[in-house]
């Protein structure tokens, strides 16, 4: 049967109008997908199959086309260190006298360091590996800036991992598969990178835009930057370990203040990834949504167990009314607790020092078996084990753990009598030597 | 075998070949290469296509093919999946709806059409962008993809040179 005698024959369907149909599905298609993407956020399932499985195949062909832009590189170096040996060897030799005084610099200054960490009894960051792999391919297009490199899962590497060049930060691993890593650069559009500047200590959030100086957001304090200060990782959130340098800070052509990355100066063909977890990562979030209930009184497990024997014989009718009952039935709690939202309840029953809890935080304000904290060092205990637990790596909680040690060496007549914030919550009245100090 | 003159409208010369090559020239200058700090351009390469298309005749098959397009820019530069179909197939559709104007016209016509149209995928994906991320992205940088796929217009022009009297329908 020829396709002039089928049944659709007479169907005539004009192109245009279909073509019109097409393009919208497609838009709609597109709108969709785009919709659906969070390739910016830190979960290793936003990235996808086909992110991946795209990775992995175009890995041995981005591989095979920078291979030449390799030998390439590697014969020009070879060609340049023969003919400019000399003058390298000058330079090298001026290079190594200067290093020798920072050396010399150095050695002193992590002796003083490790007594400073001995006496206030800090853990020290333990060392971060690294693997290093080659860039197989680079976008740098306004709305999207990673890079490929050779290395992935089979390595270790893992997602949020930070990827460094011989000078600075790169970026962060979005995408691992085996074999393969996509890294997102920090000129990307989605990337956020807390910063500090080295000579304040100032905060602020380095903000991509696409372009190759990235932009310095939610900068606080006066004068917290000034031009050619040096940029490094904060360590704030645990994604980045502190201290990794980033660039020097500029002032842009908008006003604002960016930073001229020390990446940009090197070659772009080898990157190294540290195998640095955030210590967020530790936490047990399953063996936190995890409630334990409450034990029973004595009546209420007699009447379970006689429900539960009444229950042996199969009973095709409803269940047990008394075991639904009593499971659901809340653990009794204070006052504050069945008001949280009333601030007038809460204030009342448990004191001031529910009242500076917020009202979303109703259990930590209802704690009154806790025993009243001791005012010297071992109330600061706690906070600094907090710091210390959380994979010491990150810069934040050492600073913390510092300034609460330092706090926790003060006499207690020292530090100001009135901070309600730093009293444990729910605990007692002020012990009288802090409360009376002059 | 000649370039010149026109050829029967067969989907995989006038769609298959295109398409190939543009994706191949994608993933070619995605390159990691970089010469005295300056780095390789990287045009949107389907738009030529995408422009010439849309110029030649109404297709069933261009939107799906430009959709595929795009998805496979998206994973090859690591964007958000779903922008490029989108920014590609808005400027599609302007000079599709726009073709009556078209035909016939000048080169010097067809090069401000096309320049038009490759700003108006650009301004789609600088918006799109925003929303999606919260930030604009940089001008300079928007700019530095702009230029380098408007010089792309050659290869739309031969594109269109080979296949625009290929169908009379349309003429």
């Amino acid at each position: 049967m020829s396709y002039r005698d089928g049944p659709f024959n007479d169907l005539k369907v004009p192109l245009t109008w279909t073509a019109a149909v097409a393009v919208i599905v497609a838009i709609i298609a597109g709108v969709a997908l785009l919709l659906a993407d969070r390739r910016e956020t830190l979960q290793t399932e936003a990235y996808g199959v086909g992110r991946r499985m795209f990775d992995v195949a175009d890995k041995p062909i981005s591989g095979a086309l920078s291979a030449p832009v390799q030998w390439v590189r590697q014969v020009r170096d070879t060609v340049s260190g023969y003919f400019f040996a000399v003058s390298e060897n000058r330079r090298l030799k001026q290079q190594i006298v200067e290093l020798r005084q920072w050396r010399d610099a150095a050695i002193a200054l992590e002796d003083a360091n490790s007594r400073y960490r001995a006496i206030l009894g800090l853990r020290t960051e333990p060392p971060v590996p690294m693997v290093t792999g080659r860039v197989v391919l680079d976008s740098r297009g306004p709305f999207a800036n990673t890079r490929l490199a050779d290395v992935g899962s089979d390595k270790g590497v893992k997602v949020g991992n930070p990827v460094m060049s011989e000078r600075g930060l790169v970026g962060r691993v979005v995408g691992v598969s085996r074999g393969v890593s996509r890294v997102l650069l920090l000129t990307d559009v989605a990337s956020r990178t807390p910063v500090l500047v080295d000579r304040t200590d100032a905060r602020a959030i380095l903000v991509g835009d696409g372009g190759s100086n990235p932009r310095m957001a939610f900068m606080r304090g006066q004068d917290p930057v000034r031009e050619g200060d040096r940029i490094l990782t904060s360590g704030d959130g645990g994604v980045f370990p502190r201290g990794l340098p980033v660039g020097v800070a500029a002032k842009g052509l908008d006003g604002a203040w960016r930073v001229r990355l020390y990446a940009d100066l090197t070659a772009i063909d080898f990157v190294r990834i540290l195998e640095f977890e955030d210590f967020a990562s530790f936490v047990d979030e399953k063996g936190l949504e995890r409630s334990v209930m409450p034990p029973l009184p004595a009546g209420e497990l007699a009447r379970e167990a006689a429900a539960q024997a009444a229950a042996l014989p199969p009973k095709p009718a409803a269940p047990p009314p008394a075991k639904s009952a009593d499971t659901a039935k809340p653990a009794p709690r204070p006052a504050a607790a069945q008001k949280p939202a009333d601030g007038k309840a809460s204030t009342s029953a448990a004191g001031s020092a529910a009242s500076s809890t917020p009202a979303g935080k109703p259990a930590e304000a209802a704690k009154p078996s806790k025993p009243p904290a001791a005012p010297s060092a071992g109330a600061n205990k706690p906070a600094a084990e907090k710091a210390g637990s959380g994979k010491a790596a990150a810069g934040k909680p050492v600073q913390a753990a510092a300034r609460e040690g330092t706090g926790a060496s003060r006499p207690a007549a020292d530090r100001p009598a009135a901070k309600p914030a730093a009293k444990p919550p729910g605990a007692a009245p002020k012990p009288s030597t802090e409360a009376a100090a002059p | 075998m000649s370039f010149q003159g026109s050829r029967p409208l067969d989907p995989w010369r006038w769609i298959g070949v295109p398409t190939l090559l543009c994706l191949s020239a994608s993933v070619l200058f995605a390159v990691p290469l970089r010469v005295f700090g300056l780095q390789l351009p990287e045009p949107v390469f389907p738009l030529a296509p995408a422009f010439a298309w849309a110029v030649i005749r109404p297709s069933v098959l261009a939107p799906f093919v430009l959709m595929g397009t795009g998805l496979f820019l998206d994973l090859l530069w690591g964007g958000p999946v779903g922008l490029w179909p989108v920014s590609i197939l808005v400027g599609y559709a302007l000079v599709l709806f726009c073709r009556s104007m078209l035909t016939g016209q000048s080169r010097a016509v067809l090069i401000g059409w096309y320049v038009f149209m490759v700003l108006v995928v650009m301004g789609a994906g600088y918006f799109a962008t925003m929303f999606d991320d919260g930030v604009a992205p940089s001008l300079l940088a928007t700019l530095g993809q702009f230029v380098p796929t408007i010089l792309l217009y050659p290869f739309a022009d031969r594109l269109i040179e080979r296949f625009e009297d290929a169908d009379v329908r349309f003429r």
